[in-house]
């Protein structure tokens, strides 16, 4: 009762996801009485799970939407003698589930259909690995990276032929439609990783937020944003590619630094998330200020120096997730980042800033590339269509 | 007893694809799913709704499931079904000697007017007595519903891997040597 009244009193008689954030404003901007929590809770959490995100498309869903708060990135490994035939039954099975889960409809077959029913803005984002354009006997459009003298690569979280980034505002969303889609993928592949990862959860912050990673730094403050994602993230044809790495954060090292030594090494603030040579987190960082010791402001050899990126065209969409896995017996914490950047073409823009971050960045002491994939992205499909169709077809 | 039990069973898994937009109805039109109802189902006949398919290697009896709609006014029975892919039977799970068993429906599927009926994986069900070759997940499995007037209505089902529900398709019990239909008499 508390939640309407208000919601009526401050003129937000709004349907739909207007209500939760109505609710909200209301909470923040109330006239000294405040709303009954309890109240403000249910109505975020009724919209959260009801939420959806389109699937149909010229373009694949699941990459410039604000990123759900979970996320299960599942790569597949193709047996050998598959044909692009297969490939083209796998797809048109896999998205017709996705079609009907994303809209909170159970898939066909469903044996679970009472977990379809709250999609949480679920999103599911294909991508195809060189292995697969080599099995269809096409030339891949991507290739694996080059070898960084920084990585530490393990097979168990690299490469891939087909992947799947699973995206939802709730966990056991996610998990259902991991089970569902494994399943109609097993008569055609086998599962080579899964990668599950986590965001600050919905109404916990305002959905433009700058993520935190466990490092406790802002990450993504450089994203391109709304009108600046095109041109960076999207091929006419409504393509785009995908680099998903597993970086090991070094928690128990980056303990022992000192506040100022953390921020040298990131070249921001950690609280505001500011550049050292600025006071709020979206100004631009100056490389020409200097501090009070007549060095450069922002240090040379700090990460945002570093992956510093100004043609509108030649930077990455981040979209990453981060990852806590269950510490070992001494405690030390199986933590970090699985870091995931859409971009046009990999070797124009990804390419050029980690080859930079591998030479010299402070922050690589901290962190450590443990997994490594590459995939293409392609187009989205229209009803009755499917996802690959442009590729396989 | 276990009759009901398979019975819930069967709608809890199929009973939430109501929520499925219209336009996954596959009509008597065509095979793929049409943008939207069409002139066929308006002109008063049946319409399959979700239908899907389990995916079986060649020999090995497979059954095909979905949501019969029939929005005339009046009754509509199905009496049988063809498929290029395999010789088919309408069939119904009943309890036999203190099992449940699969057997071919008497009379056939009745659709009440304005009403739905499931084919569903431990309810009734299309079987596919002996597939002619493999059917593969993600092939479109053509079908056609012979119905009590006359006339026919065609459809395409997607194959899916599926493993549930379904213990009495276990190979061995029904497999590649076929069914002994003397047994599933009723």
């Amino acid at each position: 009762m508390t939640t309407r009244r208000h919601l009526l009193a401050g003129g937000a008689a709004v349907a739909g996801l207007g209500v939760a954030a109505g609710a909200a404003v209301v909470a923040t901007t109330g006239r000294g009485v405040a709303p009954a929590p309890v109240a403000e809770a249910d109505a975020v959490a009724l919209t959260t799970g009801t939420a959806t995100v389109p699937f149909h498309g010229p373009r694949q869903a699941g990459i410039a939407e604000d990123p759900p708060a979970h996320a299960a990135f599942v790569a597949f490994t193709l047996p050998g003698g598959t044909d692009r035939r297969a490939l083209a039954r796998m797809m048109r099975l896999l998205t017709d589930d996705v079609a009907r889960l994303t809209r909170g409809v159970p898939a066909l077959g469903d044996t679970d259909a009472t977990l379809a029913v709250l999609p949480a803005r679920l999103t599911v984002t294909f991508g195809f690995g060189p292995g697969l354009y080599r099995a269809a006997g096409l030339k891949p459009p991507i290739a694996d990276l080059p070898k960084f003298r920084i990585d530490r690569l393990e097979s168990r979280w690299s490469g891939g032929d087909l992947l799947l980034q699973i995206c939802a505002d709730d966990p056991l969303t996610v998990a259902h439609t991991q089970r569902m889609l494994i399943k109609d993928t097993r008569p055609f592949a086998a599962v080579r990783w899964v990668q599950q990862g986590f965001r600050r959860s919905p109404g916990v912050q305002a959905p433009e937020h700058t993520q935190r990673n466990v490092l406790g730094q802002m990450d993504g403050t450089a994203n391109p944003r709304g009108a600046e994602i095109d041109p960076a993230v999207w091929n006419p044809d409504g393509s785009t590619t995908l680099v998903v790495r597993r970086i090991r954060a070094e928690m128990e090292t980056w303990d022992i630094l000192a506040v100022a030594d953390k921020e040298n090494a990131v070249g921001r603030r950690l609280e505001s998330g500011a550049p050292l040579s600025g006071t709020h987190e979206r100004d631009e960082p100056d490389f020409a200020k200097l501090d009070d010791s007549g060095l450069p402001a922002m240090p040379d050899f700090s990460h945002v120096t570093r992956a510093r990126v100004t043609d509108p065209k030649l930077k990455i969409l981040r979209r990453p997730y981060n990852y806590d896995g269950a510490p070992n017996a001494a405690g030390h914490p199986d933590s970090g980042l699985i870091f995931a950047s859409y971009q046009r073409s990999i070797t124009e823009q990804y390419l050029p800033i980690q080859q930079r971050l591998a030479e010299k960045d402070l922050l690589n002491e901290w962190i450590t590339p443990i997994g490594s994939a590459v995939f293409a992205v392609p187009p989205g499909c229209a009803e009755g269509g499917w996802i690959g169709e442009q590729v396989l077809g | 007893m276990r009759n009901t039990l398979i019975a819930v069973a069967a709608l809890a898994v199929l009973g939430l694809t109501g929520c499925a937009k219209s336009d996954d109805t596959t009509t008597a039109a065509g095979g793929t799913p049409a943008p939207a109802p069409s002139a066929t189902a308006a002109a008063g006949t049946l319409t399959i709704k979700d239908p899907w398919v389990k995916a079986s290697a060649a020999g090995t009896m497979t059954a095909a499931f979905g949501t019969l709609v029939n929005d005339t006014g009046a009754d509509i029975t199905i009496t049988g079904a063809e498929s290029p892919a395999s010789p088919l039977e309408l069939h119904e799970m009943a309890m036999k000697d203190g099992k449940m068993v699969m057997q071919p429906k008497e009379g056939g599927f009745v659709i009440k007017s304005k009403g739905t009926h499931e084919l569903s994986p431990g309810g009734d069900h299309l079987m596919l007595m002996k597939p002619k070759e493999a059917i593969e997940p993600g092939d479109e499995i053509t079908f056609t519903l012979k119905l009590a007037d006359g006339s026919t209505v065609p459809f395409s089902a997607i194959a899916k891997p599926f493993a549930g529900a379904e213990e009495s398709y276990a190979p061995g019990e029904h497999g590649a040597s076929g069914m002994p239909m003397g047994s599933m008499a009723p």
